[in-house]
């Protein structure tokens, strides 16, 4: 029940409401507790609100972390 | 990079596997592993993570499915208040199929009567569209779900409506983890710690609780990444709280989200459906808004039950026991005819095992 899933914003409408997109399907979504999002961000959404804005630099990190885990041996 | 897809790489599946294989055989004698969270039950059911991971570590299924653990008392009140004339119940999806203990739920209304909603805001566009009607929200879930059910009761006061009410059986999540891990039965080494409910808390809120944990995402690589430093803990005799979801989770979480919490919401002692009542973990509607709260408005009383015999989603919640121990499990309990609670919601330990885990 604590599902959340990364959903792109495409665009920030007004009153705190932003449309996202995944897998090609259109959303709309509450913005009220990631105030600063930006369109083309990426935000977990749950329960029809984005609760959190993901973080692209540390996804890159642990990226580069499982690779290194990869070629190591 | 869509953030979906790319984590569950088959060779680093397998690197990672191998690896905790490696720092298991430093370790001499079993580890037992409990995730909390239920998306993570159904994540590690779904993607076979138990039959991967060496005979010597055991993943238990720790009370994480804010349905399984809603006493049966909860379930009986909403079904009363269903029954009233003016009352439309609105409600997440999984809720509707949980048997009270002597088998009544709230499928067995009509879906104009008890509505199924995705977001709890649905439940105030309901409330508008039927000034007629008392639509009451039944609020379950733990810190994720919370502060989302605590801003729709905002909305509902902006908008001065008083034909919404909610009925709060939301529960917060650390001192949760501490009962468990103080109990000795439970024997637990280290918790795979919730991901979305830490997105709002962060990583910090559970320093003080001095147990082992690794806060993780749900795609099979998170899952086996938090494994794998767990195990690495345990190996150097290390405990601490660390994140693997950094990506999501914070050292500070939502502060926003958390603000909205406690401003709408105290904590109180509650039961836990098979556990009985720890305190301090439940989340009450304050005074100030209580002209939202379903449990004044309508006086609820909820009735103390019993759990149906032989079920033991009490002992599978807090891993004193697995669900293929009980022997009700897939025999007289199933899916489409749950008897406990851990067999109703798809994310409950014995629905999950049923599904993915049967030999
Ligand atoms: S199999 Fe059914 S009866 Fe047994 S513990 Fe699980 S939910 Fe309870």
């Amino acid at each position: 029940m604590c599902l959340a899933i990364p959903v792109k914003i495409v665009v920030i409408n007004e009153n705190k409401r932003a449309i996202g997109e995944i897998g090609g399907v259109e959303r709309e979504l509450d913005i009220t507790f990631v105030p600063d999002v930006k369109v083309g961000e990426y935000v977990f959404l749950h329960a029809g609100f984005a609760i959190q804005v993901l973080n692209e630099n540390e996804a890159r990190e642990s990226m580069k972390l499982w690779n290194e885990i990869l070629s190591a041996e | 990079m869509k953030f979906i897809d790319e984590y569950a790489d088959p060779e680093l599946v397998k690197k990672l596997v191998h690896l905790i294989q490696k720092d298991l055989e430093d370790i001499s004698r079993p580890v037992n592993l409990m995730e909390v969270c239920g998306t993570h039950t159904m994540s590690i059911g779904r993607s076979g993570i138990r039959s991967i991971v060496p005979d010597k570590l055991k993943l238990l299924s720790g009370p994480g499915c804010p349905v399984c653990v809603t006493p049966s008392g909860y379930i009986s009140a909403s079904i009363e208040l269903a029954e009233r004339k003016e009352v439309l119940i609105t409600t997440f999806g999984d809720m509707v199929r949980v048997p009270n203990s002597s088998g009544d739920t709230l499928g067995r209304f009509p879906k104009e009567k008890v509505r199924i909603v995705y977001s709890p805001l649905e439940a105030i566009t309901i409330a508008m569209e039927n000034p007629d009607k008392e639509v009451v929200f039944l609020g379950v879930g733990f810190e994720t779900t919370a502060p989302v059910i605590a801003q729709t009761i905002k909305v509902a006061v902006e908008n001065k409506l008083s034909n919404f009410t909610c009925l709060s059986a939301n529960k917060i999540i650390p001192p949760a983890l501490k009962a468990l891990a103080d109990n000795p039965l439970s024997k637990i080494d280290g918790f795979i710690l919730p991901g979305h409910v830490s997105i709002i808390l962060g990583k910090d809120s559970y320093a003080d609780l001095g147990i082992r944990g690794v806060v993780s995402g749900f795609e099979p690589l998170d899952i086996l990444t938090g494994i794998h430093m767990l195990i690495r803990q345990i190996r150097k005799g290390v405990v601490e709280v660390e994140n693997a979801y950094s990506r999501a989770v914070t050292d500070k979480g939502n502060e926003l989200m958390q603000k909205v919490m406690d401003e709408v919401f105290e904590i109180v002692d509650t039961p836990w459906r098979g556990l009985g009542v720890i305190p301090a973990t439940g989340l009450g509607i304050r005074k100030k808004y209580s002209d939202y709260d379903a449990e004044k408005k309508f006086k609820v009383k909820y009735p103390e039950e019993n759990e149906p015999a032989g079920c033991r989603c009490g002992e599978i919640l807090q891993g004193i026991c697995i669900p293929t121990d009980c022997p009700l499990f897939g025999n007289k309990c199933l899916p489409d005819n749950p008897i406990g609670p851990c067999m109703v919601s798809s994310e409950g330990a014995c629905s999950a095992y049923y599904k993915y885990e049967r030999n």
